[in-house]
């Protein structure tokens, strides 16, 4: 079992303090603070949608990528109600049902570890810090599905640039939002929360990987990792964590959660790698949503002319 | 009319079978249902082929229930419907084997053997199908006959197998979360103890019986 240090919380690991004062005010105020947890969501959500969906925003003047591609997308409404998103439940469906009042108002990101100008970023001050592409990317699921999905964002090494790490700094750790109240489904997901997840330096710094803050030309919805996530296209679907809140560059190899579920399933780097197969299912094919039959799996997922070089010299097979 | 002899009246009606049979449809049906209208979701093949291994795992319980419920609630007529409830769960099995050898290994039979053989849930999948089908075959009353009861009997304790290896292929396959394998796991872990106390108690009373006149004569003796 892993056992987390307290120092590992940060503020922004906390519910918002709205968050938390308006549920009690309106507990209180309806006079069912004894309700089941389950009647009072369903309360929550008749009484204070407002309040708590934050409308997507628009976003217009989307830079395009070279580094989209041209394959069929797949509609908003498989991408949004076909995922994984274990905080919210295990079942592909239980992102959309069970994030619906998800808040992601007042967000922040906080950026540590070995940098010279550690700092805070909020929503605001991330949409602003480049210019928003939208990249159209195929993203391979490890359980051998896969979807391609018009993403907004920009480049992470945009952000790391901002905050200039430190020669140290050889590893990137990712930390999700967790907050059982708000994702009590998680308790069951049999994975250990906050969700973490690592890329190697030259990893995050390549410029595939995707800061990403939208998709479909508007802002992310929650059950696809509102507000902010990572999308890192050669890897395998859960290495782009969700629900971002601290990014912290370290000297050592963060650990990952999927690794420390199961070590021999789940490896660090967790590239697209149709020859490395899953001990107990093949990866050498992926069923792309929409279609019936399995089509093949390519190395890499199809990004090797960006990303094989970073791995030149490297076993893949140890490496997974 | 006692409720007892109310419900064994139910039990032995030609109709129950005929609308049994229908509510075992009814998971085809909700399929079928959803298939027309887009309620498959965005991985119809996935959504299928997890329904359909769930059926299968339900009518091999619902088929091991028939024994020990007709024991305990003392209704001998349920037995009137475990050869169809079997008989669906074979029905179920083929679907969700069909789901696996079509979509998934498309059709190729080289490549099905492969993944059979590599991989672990796989090949326990598979052995729990292998297994059933046999006893689909020799369900008819004409292969009793051939058999002999003793015989039959034997050779379809194999669903203790099937729905054992039906379990363990479940759990292998989930990632983390094994709330639903268990679940099954659970409930397949009770039918069969109770079969083992059962024939415990049963070869008990069997020894005891044979014991029990010379366990007299010793007393008498002594």
């Amino acid at each position: 079992m892993l056992i987390r240090k307290a120092t590992d919380l940060t503020h922004a690991d906390i519910t918002p303090k709205s968050v938390y004062l308006d549920r009690r005010k309106f507990l209180r105020a309806m006079g069912i603070a004894g309700a089941t947890a389950m009647a009072g969501r369903c309360f929550f959500e008749l009484a204070t949608p407002a309040q708590t969906i934050l409308a997507a925003t628009k976003f217009s003047g989307l830079a395009k990528s070279p580094f989209s591609t041209t394959e069929k997308q797949n509609s908003y409404d498989d991408v949004t109600h076909y995922n994984n998103f274990y905080e919210f439940g295990t079942d592909k469906s239980d992102p959309a049902k069970n994030s619906k009042n998800f808040n992601t108002s007042n967000w922040t990101v906080s950026v540590e570890g070995e940098v010279a100008k550690p700092r805070k970023f909020t929503m605001d001050e991330i949409l602003k810090l480049a210019p928003l592409e939208e990249r159209i990317y195929r993203h391979r699921c490890v359980e051998a599905w896969s979807i391609v999905v018009p993403w907004i964002g920009f480049s992470f090494s945009n952000l790391v640039k901002m905050v200039e790490p430190t020669p140290k700094a050889q590893f990137v750790a990712f930390q999700s939002y967790y907050d059982p109240r708000q994702m009590p489904q998680g308790r069951w997901a049999g994975i250990e929360f906050p969700y973490v997840e690592g890329l190697r330096m030259d990893e995050a710094m390549n410029p595939l990987t995707l800061l990403c803050v939208g998709m479909y030309g508007e802002s992310l919805p929650n059950q696809d990792g509102a507000p902010i996530r990572m999308v890192i296209p050669w890897k395998y679907g859960f290495k782009s964590i969700k629900s971002l809140v601290k990014i912290k560059f370290q000297q050592k190899m963060p650990p990952t959660t999927w690794n420390l579920a199961a070590p021999n399933e789940y490896g660090f780097y967790s590239n697209v790698n149709p020859i490395v197969d899953h001990p107990r299912w093949s990866q050498a094919k992926e069923r792309r949503l929409g279609e019936i039959f399995k089509r093949s799996t390519l190395m890499f997922n199809g990004y090797g002319d960006q990303v094989a070089s970073m791995y030149s010299g490297m076993d893949l097979k140890k490496n997974y | 009319m006692s409720w007892y002899s109310r419900v064994r009246a139910l039990l032995t009606s030609k109709w129950t079978k005929v609308v049994l049979f229908l509510v075992c449809l009814i998971p085809l049906g909700g399929l079928t249902w959803r298939a027309l209208h887009h309620g498959l979701g965005a991985n119809p093949v996935e959504f299928i082929q997890l329904a359909t291994g769930r059926w299968t795992l339900r009518f091999l319980v619902f088929t091991l229930c028939i024994t020990p419920f007709r024991k305990l609630l003392n209704l001998p007529d349920l037995i009137r419907f475990r050869r169809m409830l079997g008989l669906f769960a074979f029905f179920y099995v083929c679907l969700h084997f069909l789901t696996y050898l079509g979509p998934d290994q498309s059709f190729d039979l080289g490549g099905m053997w492969k993944d059979v053989a590599k991989r672990p849930f796989i090949t326990v999948g598979f052995l729990g199908f292998l297994l059933l089908v046999p006893l689909a075959i020799t369900s008819t009353a004409g292969w009793i006959r051939r058999l002999g009861g003793r015989r039959w009997r034997i050779l379809h304790r194999a669903i203790y197998f099937a729905a054992i290896a039906g379990v363990i292929h479940f759990y292998w396959k989930v990632k983390s979360d094994v709330r639903s394998p268990l679940f099954y796991g659970a409930l397949v872990a009770i039918l069969l103890l109770w079969r083992l106390g059962d024939w415990f108690s049963r070869r008990r009373s069997v020894i005891a019986a044979k014991l029990s006149p010379e366990g007299a004569r010793v007393d008498t003796a002594r």
